[in-house]
């Protein structure tokens, strides 16, 4: 199915009074969870994974998506009113946009963020549409060895290319690794790593580890902290309609920020945080008025990374829906949410669930124009959200985490694991150990070793299938490279300044 | 992204080895220790001859090994934190109140139920954050308690660790409504 008719498809499914009704909650409560600080989409999906049991597969992800999209809706206001980025993706609208908001230009920041959001989003929504169906022709001729290859580059690039340090991210990779690995071996029915507990033959929950990391762990983390941490309110001044002006300088960061975030988004790589920074690093040399950046705040600065942020979202759902590939926490823990309904996220999945892809799809574009209006005229009630104290934000959300594991297993096992997992979260945290690879690493690793294993078997044991297959040598290649050419270029640079120092 | 900048700073003088990322360091490679052995341990039958249940294990405890040995090295060479956030030194009275409240909230889900155990959590977290009102908190986690706890044993019927307040509830409903 090409695009066009996949998108009829898809808004007679997602215009249907329900699925609308489920799409307004989701961007609501997406809203409310990026605005809050401490909560994200990653956590927030994970705990409502039980709903899976209860409604149909395209009511739980036209809410999952609504999350996904109104949680960027809601980060941007956080970062520009608050300025203590969520994530690590929304570090550059903050910079510019509470500057902004401290020159009472909040108004304006808000309103350039939200509609810059609303263009990417709708701009990338439609790559999507059109983008999917080709990489699925494309897919359809990968086989396990080449799927097998294409995990590996999304490992590397997740754990160690996106974030700060390649050992701390890898380390963090292998360790969701290990936890996906724990329970019985579906291919030979043994039993790993449960130490002879039995809660542990199904394996460990992926809402208890990512509830423990994101709930847990960051509220260990805020508390930790807490006392030195002074976060101001920026009150909201100014205008939320732009000026002419403010229009003028914002459309071209808009359409430069979409075309850095999209692309980037949907390589099986993945990541937010490069195309922001390209974005924010292209506006300041494009821009007009160089002496606002850093200074009073210039109206770029949050126009295009936002604009990057929002389209790089909408990126990453091409590899999830395509090639089953999650390269963020939020994506990985949706596509969890697949493998409880028994739907095998792939190649496949365009032609085995239209309905459910398309309708979702469709339910992008509706929901992008509800948070439109959610996140500008009712903006003054998500700023009121923030006024919430942090002793009772993070008591609840503690609260909530233990319904959402203790509640539906009634499992002390998963209690105790989920509160252990939170104090290695908070040590992650303290010690700058990225968390998404550890989730990535638990929803894709067995995956992968299934995939290996397939490749394998096809290969009568040999080895060097991975190697002989054009198309999985070359990922392959770019994955190894990708790790390696950036040490090389360091070391390089390293001994090039011992030299000069030398002299 | 703080990058890697400022973090290794191997200015030869004071390159003391850094403590807490040491000790962060070698819980890696006790882990991966942990993870080889058990994956050593995990019977191979033969039928299953190309790729048995222990290969991956094995590949993702010496991943663990190898990064975690460069850890150790990274560690004993002044640790991988900038200089800012060695200087944060974390509130270990607000910790120990959190923990304390998370311990409590396992040792008192079962035998009291899912509302008052979350009221005593949420006391204690509450009072992690600084807060000096425990009635008041107290009075707030009993009802967000309360209405979650029915949001979600009504609307998903899951049945969360039911204790004698929602017990009492539930008899409150059934009586006016069986009126």
């Amino acid at each position: 199915m090409d695009g066009i008719n996949g998108l009829i498809t898809g808004f007679g499914v997602a215009l249907t009074p329900m699925n609308l009704l489920w799409c307004l909650v989701g961007t609501t409560l997406g809203t409310a969870i990026g605005v809050l600080p401490g909560l994200g989409p990653a956590l927030t999906i994970a705990l409502l994974l039980p709903i899976t049991f209860k409604v149909e597969p395209q009511a739980a992800f036209i809410l999952f998506a609504g999350i996904y999209y109104g949680a960027m809706y809601g980060g941007s206001t956080t970062s520009i009113l608050l300025n203590t980025p969520g994530e690590s993706a929304s570090i550059v609208t903050s910079m510019e946009g509470n500057k902004m908001a401290r020159n009472g230009r909040a108004g304006a920041a808000l309103a350039t963020a939200a509609i810059g959001s609303f263009v990417a989003g709708t701009i990338g929504t439609l790559g999507i549409a059109f983008l999917a169906p080709i990489v699925v022709d494309w897919a359809l001729k990968f086989g396990p060895a080449e799927y097998f290859a294409l995990m590996i580059l999304a490992f590397t690039t997740v754990s160690a290319v996106l974030g700060s340090s390649a050992v701390r991210g890898l380390t963090a990779l292998f360790f969701g690794i290990w936890l996906g690995l724990i329970g019985i071996d579906l291919q030979t029915g043994q039993a790993r790593f449960t130490f002879g507990v039995q809660e542990l033959f199904d394996g460990i929950n992926v809402i208890v580890v990512a509830v423990g990391l994101f709930a847990v762990g960051e509220t260990l983390y805020n508390a930790a902290t807490y006392k030195n941490s002074e976060s101001k309110i920026t009150p909201l001044k100014g205008s939320l309609l732009m000026t002419k002006l403010e229009w003028k300088r914002s459309i071209g960061p808009w359409l430069r920020g979409t075309a850095f975030g999209f692309p980037i988004g949907a390589m099986p790589a993945g990541g937010a945080e490069i195309p922001t920074f390209l974005s924010y690093y292209t506006e300041k040399k494009l821009t007009k008025y160089p002496e606002e950046f850093g200074t009073t705040g210039a109206i770029e600065g949050v126009a295009g990374p936002e604009a990057a942020n929002n389209a790089s979202a909408a990126g990453v759902l091409v590899p999830m829906l395509t090639l089953g590939l999650p390269t963020s926490a939020t994506a990985a823990i949706m596509l969890s949410a697949f493998q409880s309904y028994g739907i095998n996220p792939g190649p496949l999945l365009l032609q085995t669930q239209p309905a459910l892809v398309w309708g979702l799809i469709a339910s992008l574009f509706i929901g992008n124009v509800m948070l439109l209006v959610l996140n500008l005229p009712l903006i003054g009630l998500w700023v009121k959200m923030l006024q919430i104290p942090a002793p009772l934000l993070y008591a609840g959300i503690l609260v909530f985490a233990t319904i959402g594991t203790y509640g539906i297993s009634q499992s002390y096992i998963d209690l105790i694991l989920l509160y252990a997992v939170g104090i290695i979260g908070y040590l992650m945290r303290r010690y700058d150990f990225p968390t998404a690879p550890v989730i990535i690493g638990m929803i894709l690793g067995p995956l992968a070793e299934q995939n290996f294993r397939q490749a394998m078997t096809i290969s009568a044991g040999d080895w060097t299938v991975f190697f002989t297959r054009p198309l999985s040598l070359t990922i392959i290649v770019i994955a190894l490279s990708l790790v390696v050419v950036p040490k090389i270029y360091s070391m390089a640079k390293e001994s090039q300044r011992r030299q000069s120092l030398a002299r | 992204m703080a990058g890697d900048g400022g973090s290794n700073q191997r200015g030869a003088a004071d390159a003391a080895p850094a403590t807490g990322d040491l000790l962060v360091a070698l819980g890696v490679v006790g882990l991966a220790a942990v993870v080889l052995w058990q994956a050593w341990e995990i019977p191979v039958s033969p039928i299953y001859a190309k790729v048995g249940p222990t290969l991956v294990p094995i590949m993702a405890g010496l991943g663990l090994l190898m990064f975690g040995a460069a850890l150790v090295v990274s560690a004993a060479r002044g640790g991988w934190q900038t200089e800012d956030e060695k200087a944060i030194t974390p509130d270990r009275l607000a910790l120990g109140w959190v923990l304390g409240g998370l311990a409590l909230n396992v040792l008192t889900i079962g035998p009291l139920g899912f509302t008052l155990a979350s009221v005593l959590l949420f006391v204690c977290v509450t009072r992690g954050f600084g807060s000096r009102q425990p009635l008041r908190d107290a009075a707030i986690g009993g009802a967000f308690a309360l209405v979650a706890y029915l949001g979600f044993a009504k609307t998903l019927n899951i049945n969360i660790g039911a204790g004698l307040i929602e017990n009492g509830i539930e008899w409150l409903i059934a009586t006016v409504r069986g009126r």
